[in-house]
C-alpha cells in the first residue's frame, strides 16, 4: 500500500471564469461531487476566483475552515499559479500547499458536451487532490549570486550590453575572439535609414568600453570551459598570445613595413591585404599589433624574424604563451553575432570563382574605402569603377531546397542603401536590384526604399537570378522579371550578392559549453519567442544580437539592452531563488550505483565516496525527474512529484467513483 | 452504433510542462475541439514518466496511455526526451510480451506551438483506442 496519507484539510475553489468555464461545465454539480471526497473540507465556486473579491474569499475560507491546502480549479498554470501560491503564502500556508487544476484550456474550452466535460473536470480535480495530499512544504532554494557578468562577443550587441551593465555599477568581463572589438558594425560604411557613418557612431562606444572602470576587456580570447550554474558559473578563458607587449610597443609601424607575408584582411574582407603582423583597422580597440601565428612564416623555429630586428623597443616576444584565466560569473550573455553564408556554396552564382561577384560586406568595404579615401568604388578584378552594378537579394535565403529557408531580414534594406550610395558616388552608373519581395518593416524603412527608387533611380526587378557567369570582362546575370514575365540578361561590371546571415562559426561550440539550445539553423534558442526573447532556457544564460537570429542594428541594440536589464534584475539581489521541486535521495536506500549520474544533463548528481551514495546538488538540479525513473531502488524521488503521488493521480483519473453522474 | 452505446475509452495522458501541456493550453486558447477521453497529468519533463506509471495506468483501467514531450533537440532539459524515447521503446516490447497491443501506448512530440497537432493527436488516438475496444485489465 502507499504511504500513510497525512490528513490534510483541503479546500477546492472552482472558478466560473465568467462563463468561460461554467457555460460548459456544471460547476455546482462539480463542486458537489468534489465536496464528497475524503479530506475535502470545502468545495465551492466563485465567478472570478482571480479577482480581488475572489482572492478575499480564499483568505476568508482558509481561516474559516482551517484549511491546510487548497486547489484553484480554473485556467492554466502559466496564468495564475504564481498568483495563488503567493496568496497561499499570505494566508499562512506554504506556497507548495497550493495547486492549480486546469479545467479551462484543457477542458471547458475544448469540449462541447457539458456532461462529459463535467465528468472530465471531476477526474482532473480528483487527481490534483491526490497530488496535493502528499505535497510537502517546500522553501525556495537560495543560491548566492556573483555580481559579475561575462559577455561573449564584442560587436555592437556585446558592447551595448557591457556598457549598460557596467554603468549600473556591476563588473563585466567582455570577451572577444578577434584582435579588436567592434564586430561587423565596425566594417560597415553607412547605416540605413539615416546614412550615419557607422564608424562615427561605433568607435566612441568602443573607446568607452576600453576605458570603463567596470569593464575588463579580453580580446583574442575564447571560452575554454564552463562549469557551475546560474549565479556561479565557473569559466575558464583562454587568452591567445598576440606576441606583442603593448606596454613597450610605440606603434611605429616598422614591423608591418618589413613583414614579407600578405594575407587577406579580415576587416576588409579580402578587398585589401594585411601583413602577418597587423592592426586590424585604424580605430581598433585595443590599439595594438597582433602577430597572427597562422600566417607568420614561423615562430618555432623562427623562420623570418624580420619584425624583431626592426623593433627598437623590443616589444615583440615570440615566446609568449597562452594565458588561462579562471573566474566566476553570475550570468553570461551570448553575443557571438553572425557570419555571411559563403559565396562558395552558391554554385549558380559562380561559387566565389568570379572576382567581380562580391558579397554585401565586401561591397561595404568598397564603399567605405571610397568614402574615406575618395579613391572611387573600384571593382576587384581590374580596379575600374563599375558602370553597371547588379544587386541580388536573397542570395542563399528563402531557398529551402538548396540553401537556407529563412529570410535574412536586413538585406532588402542594406541593398537599397548600397545602391543609393553607389549612385551618389557615381551618378552616371546604372544599378539594378533583383528581389523576391521588399521587406521594409521598420521606422522610416519603407520611405528609405522609396527614396532609392524615386530619387536615386535604382531599378528594381522582381524575380530571382538563375545564373551568373563571366564573359568578355563582364559579369553576365540571367534572371527573370516576374512582373513583365520576361527574361532579363544584364551584362554588369560588378555583382553584389546579399548573402544570408548565418550564426558565427563559434556559436555552436559555445552553445555546447553553456548547454544552450540552438535552433535548426544554429541560432541560439530563446526561452519564449514572445515573452522571454532574451533569456535562454539555461538559467543565467542570456542572448543579444544576431547570435539569436538575423537582425539590424536597432534591433540588436534593443535586444542587448534587454538582455542587460534581465541580467541586472537577476544579479541585483544577494541570492537567487529557485524552484525547490528537485530530486531528493534517501541515503538509507541509495546503493551508490551511479546510474542517475549518467542521465543527469546538469551534473547535479554527485557521488559521495565516504557515504557511497549519490547526492543531489540542489543548486544544479533543474527538476526534470529523469534520475528518479532511472533509480533502480526508488531511493531518488522528486519533491512533490514522488512516485506515490503520480500513482495516486493515475488512480484518481481512472476511478469511476462519483464522476459526476 | 448509437452514440450512447459507443465505447468510450479511458486514456491517461502524461504531458510535459514545457511543450505538450503548453500545446494543450494553446489548443484551448484557439478553441480547437477534441474528444474528452484523455485526462492528463502534468509532469515537468516526459523523462519523469516511469514505465511503471504506465503499467499502473493499464492495470488501473486505462485503455490507452499517451506520453507527450518536446521534439528531439528541443527538450527543456536538453536530453530528457531521449531518455523517454528509450524507455518507451523498451516498454513497447514488454507490452507485446504481456499481450497488450503496443498501439495502446503512444509517444508523441508536440511542441508548445502545435495546438493543432495536439488536437489531431487526441482525436486520432482516441479513435484508434475506440477501434481496439476495452483493454479490460483492471485489477480490483
Amino acid at each position: 500500500m502507499s504511504a500513510k496519507k497525512p490528513s490534510k484539510r483541503i479546500g477546492v475553489f472552482i472558478c466560473h471564469c465568467g462563463g468561460n468555464i461554467s457555460s460548459v461545465i456544471d460547476v455546482e454539480k462539480l463542486a458537489q461531487a468534489i465536496g464528497k471526497l475524503p479530506g475535502v473540507a470545502l468545495s465551492t465556486t466563485y465567478q472570478y476566483v482571480c479577482s480581488a473579491p475572489g482572492q478575499d474569499l480564499i483568505r476568508e475560507k482558509v481561516k474559516e475552515h482551517n484549511l491546510d491546502a487548497y486547489i484553484v480549479a480554473a485556467c492554466s498554470h502559466t496564468l495564475h499559479e504564481t498568483t495563488f501560491r503567493t496568496l497561499g503564502k499570505e494566508t499562512g500556508l506554504n506556497p507548495y500547499q497550493v495547486e492549480i487544476a486546469n479545467i479551462r484550456e484543457q477542458d471547458s474550452w475544448v469540449h462541447d458536451d457539458p456532461q462529459k466535460a463535467t465528468s472530465k473536470a471531476v477526474r482532473i480535480i480528483r487527481s490534483v487532490i491526490e497530488k496535493l495530499r502528499l505535497n510537502e512544504d517546500l522553501l525556495p532554494i537560495e543560491v548566492p549570486v556573483t555580481k559579475k557578468v561575462l559577455i561573449v562577443g564584442a560587436g555592437i550587441a556585446g558592447i551595448q550590453a557591457a556598457l549598460d551593465i557596467a554603468n549600473a555599477g556591476y563588473k563585466v568581463t567582455l570577451l572577444e575572439k578577434r584582435a579588436s572589438i567592434g564586430g561587423h558594425m565596425a566594417q560597415i560604411s553607412k547605416t540605413f535609414p539615416t546614412l550615419d557613418c557607422s564608424q562615427c557612431i561605433m568607435t566612441p562606444r568602443m573607446v568607452e568600453v576600453s576605458h570603463h572602470k567596470n569593464i575588463e576587456l579580453l580580446t583574442y580570447s575564447e571560452v575554454e570551459d564552463v562549469a557551475g550554474y546560474v549565479g556561479n558559473f565557473k569559466v575558464k578563458i583562454k587568452k591567445n598570445p598576440i606576441y606583442i607587449d603593448p606596454e613597450k610597443c610605440t606603434l611605429c609601424d616598422k614591423c608591418v613595413e618589413v613583414c614579407p607575408v600578405e594575407v587577406d584582411s579580415e576587416h576588409d574582407r579580402g578587398i585589401k591585404k594585411r601583413k602577418a603582423i597587423y592592426i586590424p583597422f585604424p580605430q581598433a580597440v585595443p590599439a595594438t599589433y597582433t602577430l597572427d601565428v597562422h600566417s607568420c612564416l614561423g615562430l618555432l623555429p623562427i623562420a623570418c624574424g624580420e619584425c624583431v630586428k626592426v623593433c627598437e623597443p623590443q616589444a615583440i616576444d615570440y615566446d609568449m604563451e597562452p594565458q588561462f584565466i579562471e573566474d566566476t560569473f553570475g550570468a553570461i550573455i551570448v553575443s557571438t553575432g553572425y557570419e555571411l553564408y559563403p559565396v562558395l556554396n552558391l554554385e549558380e552564382y559562380g561559387a566565389d570563382q568570379i572576382p567581380d561577384v562580391v558579397d554585401g560586406m565586401q561591397f561595404e568595404r568598397l564603399l567605405y574605402l571610397d568614402s574615406s579615401t575618395g579613391c572611387g568604388i573600384k571593382r576587384p578584378s581590374d580596379g575600374k569603377v563599375p558602370g553597371e552594378v547588379v544587386f541580388v537579394q536573397c542570395a542563399g535565403s528563402r531557398d529551402p531546397e538548396l540553401h537556407n529557408a529563412y529570410c535574412s531580414r536586413i538585406c532588402c534594406m542594406y541593398t537599397s542603401k548600397q545602391a543609393m550610395l553607389y549612385k551618389s558616388a557615381f551618378p552616371e552608373g546604372k544599378s539594378y536590384i533583383f528581389y523576391i519581395d521588399i521587406r521594409s518593416g521598420g521606422k522610416g524603412y519603407e520611405e528609405f526604399v522609396q527614396r532609392a527608387r524615386e530619387e536615386h533611380d535604382v531599378t528594381y526587378l522582381r524575380g530571382k537570378v538563375s545564373k551568373i557567369f563571366q564573359e568578355d570582362g563582364k559579369v553576365v546575370v540571367w534572371g527573370a522579371d516576374t512582373l513583365t514575365g520576361e527574361k532579363v540578361e544584364i551584362k554588369a561590371d560588378l555583382v553584389v550578392l546579399a548573402t544570408t546571415m548565418v550564426p558565427s562559426p563559434g556559436t555552436k561550440d559555445l552553445a555546447n559549453k553553456l548547454k544552450l539550445n540552438v535552433d535548426e539553423h544554429g541560432f541560439t534558442q530563446e526561452a519564449h519567442p514572445k515573452l522571454r526573447p532574451v533569456e535562454s532556457l539555461s538559467a543565467g544564460v542570456f542572448m543579444a544580437g544576431c547570435a539569436q537570429s538575423p537582425r539590424d542594428i536597432p534591433d540588436t541594440v534593443s535586444s542587448a539592452s534587454g538582455a542587460a536589464s534581465k541580467v541586472m534584475a537577476m544579479i541585483s539581489g544577494d541570492v537567487l531563488e529557485r524552484e525547490p521541486i528537485i530530486a531528493r535521495v534517501d541515503e538509507d536506500i541509495c546503493s551508490g550505483c551511479k546510474m542517475c549520474i549518467s542521465v543527469c544533463p546538469y551534473d547535479a548528481r554527485e557521488y559521495n565516496s565516504d557515504k557511497n551514495i549519490v547526492e543531489v546538488n540542489s543548486a544544479k538540479c533543474e527538476a526534470c525527474g529523469s534520475c528518479v525513473v532511472t533509480c533502480p531502488s526508488g531511493a531518488t524521488q522528486q519533491l512533490n512529484f514522488a512516485d506515490t503521488q503520480i500513482k495516486e493521480m493515475v488512480r484518481a483519473i481512472l476511478s469511476d467513483k462519483e464522476s459526476s453522474e | 452504433m448509437s452514440s450512447s452505446s459507443r465505447f468510450e475509452p479511458k486514456i491517461v495522458g502524461f504531458i510535459c510542462k514545457w511543450c505538450t501541456s503548453a500545446a494543450a493550453d494553446l489548443a484551448g486558447v484557439s478553441r480547437l475541439k477534441y474528444q474528452p477521453n484523455v485526462v492528463s497529468l502534468r509532469v515537468m519533463c516526459s523523462s519523469r514518466v516511469d514505465p511503471e506509471h504506465i503499467l499502473q495506468a493499464f492495470k488501473g483501467g486505462a485503455d490507452g496511455v499517451l506520453v507527450g514531450g518536446c521534439h528531439p533537440g528541443d527538450c527543456h532539459y536538453q536530453v530528457g526526451n531521449y531518455q523517454t524515447r528509450k524507455r518507451i521503446m523498451m516498454l513497447l516490447e514488454i507490452l507485446k510480451d504481456m499481450g497488450i497491443s503496443p498501439t495502446r501506448l503512444r509517444l508523441e512530440w508536440i511542441s508548445a506551438s502545435e495546438g493543432a497537432k495536439f488536437q489531431d493527436t487526441m482525436n486520432e488516438f482516441i479513435n484508434t483506442i475506440r477501434e481496439l475496444g476495452p483493454l479490460g485489465l483492471k485489477v480490483k
